[in-house]
């Protein structure tokens, strides 16, 4: 498995989308996985008490899911440097969120690229926005 | 609330702000370990061998597995208690059923900004000491009326050396009304469908023949002028009476936009709006489709076809001619 290199990465670069399909198992499988017990994210009837149809994927997956999107591209090697995440509408089961990327900033000193992601699904739209920043060899 | 009482809660809420979350540095109950890692990728579909392939991890840069960076605030949850029996009661859990006690139940997390400046290995043993940064004023949002919240968090391992720092905001609401009998339904994942064009007496038959598979356009009666969209007089000679003719939908491109924000659910992007000059002299405004956003410009031919776009929604949308 093999890392990209600093210099072979250009601002305006985009990553190929990444399609996840959301079901009720992977919301509350990863919300147990993050360590995350708050029952909304692993009982519909809470979830729904809230005011949404179904249990709705907690923040750490999202962020996790971000990360996991920009180093299966980047490769192995690179430094996770800062993970940023704000959410906006809730990702439920029977949607399919679409994870796409661009570079943005390149530091040269630090040979840290910035990559801005979104996470769309295709019934709420815009689920999170965000940044991942990273170090390559 | 009245305007008395929000400012009397607010007065009490915001003097949580500056409040330690925990007495002392806290550690998580299990020190960094590879099963709770390899649990985590297996569902997060993660695949970086970093965290989970020993031989691998041997033979790279670092020469050993390390932790994936977006688990730092996985270590020091709390687990299975908070969804039997409650939070343990810590600064961040007063504060929340202070909210709660006064009808600020609902809880989104809404932001996590997370910097790293070490990586966790296997056997670390991670400690979380936090604070609350900040409350908000009062904020309307789609979810309803509240506060966000926003803690700070410093990660650190035995031996003190910072892991990483995390600001986590939280959303604190009035969640909306539910009537008991009827809770949020499970149909409403409905796919959003376009936006439907209103019909009233002056274009309702131009649609209905759009459902139909047609496009017509509107001729004067008297003068035999054609026009677009559909409206009761004639621009020329002021006659009120019309009949119609059909577009063969043959077109050239007169101008478009390529429509970027805000994007609306029920439509696909990229999304291309043109205004088409039809062969039979009057314009109309539809989608252009079947070719990359780079290929368009102003004078290329299209041919319209009349389709399905949504459950809904049956629209022309116009193709590149050669297609």
């Amino acid at each position: 498995m093999s890392t990209l290199n600093y210099a072979d990465i250009n601002i305006g670069d985009k990553i190929p989308n990444l399609d996840i399909p959301i079901t009720a198992s992977l919301i509350s499988c990863a919300a147990l996985a993050t360590r995350d017990f708050e029952p909304c994210h692993h009982d519909k009837a809470v979830a729904q008490a809230m005011g949404l149809p179904d249990v709705f994927m907690n923040i750490l997956t999202s962020q996790a899911l971000m990360a996991r999107f920009v180093t299966d591209w980047s490769g192995p090697e690179a430094v996770m440097k800062a993970l940023k995440v704000k959410l906006g509408a809730p990702n439920v089961p029977g949607m399919t969120m679409t994870v796409s990327g661009e570079i943005v900033e390149k530091d040269d000193a630090e040979k840290s690229v910035k990559i801005n992601v979104t996470g769309e699904n295709n019934i709420w739209g815009m689920h999170m926005t965000g940044s991942v920043q990273i170090a390559l060899p | 609330m009245t305007p008395e009482q929000t400012k009397a809660f607010e007065e009490k809420v915001y003097a949580f702000v500056g409040k330690p979350i925990y007495t002392g540095p806290r550690r998580g109950y299990d020190d960094v370990n590879s099963a709770m890692i390899r649990q985590w990728c297996e569902v997060m579909g993660e695949k970086n061998p970093a965290y989970v392939d020993q031989d691998w991890a041997g033979k790279s840069t670092r020469g050993h597995l390390i932790a994936p960076p977006a688990m730092m605030y996985a270590w020091t949850q709390e687990g299975y208690k908070v969804a039997s029996e409650g939070r343990p009661t810590d600064g961040q859990v007063e504060m929340v059923k202070f909210f709660d006690s006064h009808g600020f139940s609902g809880s989104l997390g809404t932001n996590v900004d997370q910097e790293y400046f070490a990586e966790a290995k296997v056997g670390d043993a991670i400690f979380e000491e936090s604070v609350i940064e900040s409350i908000s004023e009062q904020k309307t949002t789609a979810r309803g009326i509240g506060y966000f919240f926003e803690t700070y968090a410093k990660f650190t391992n035995q031996d003190g050396v910072l892991l990483g720092t995390q600001r986590f905001r939280v959303f604190k609401f009035i969640p909306p009304e539910q009537e008991e009998s009827a809770p949020a339904s499970d149909d409403s994942l409905e796919i959003p469908t376009r936006v439907a064009a209103p019909r009233g007496q002056d274009n309702k038959w131009w649609w209905d023949a759009c459902d139909e598979g047609k496009i017509l356009i509107q001729r004067c009666a008297s003068c035999g002028a054609l026009r677009h969209p559909p409206r009761p007089m004639c621009g020329v000679c002021q006659s009120t009476e019309w009949d119609t003719i059909e577009s063969t939908l043959d077109g050239e491109l007169f101008s478009f936009v390529e429509m970027h924000h805000p994007k609306f659910p029920g439509y696909q992007y990229p999304l291309l709006v043109g205004v088409i000059s039809l062969a039979e002299g009057t314009r109309i405004i539809a989608n252009i489709v079947g070719c990359d956003v780079k290929d368009v410009e102003i004078g290329m031919k299209l041919k319209g076809k009349v389709e399905r776009v949504d459950e809904k929604t049956i629209l022309p949308q116009f193709y590149p001619a050669n297609n």
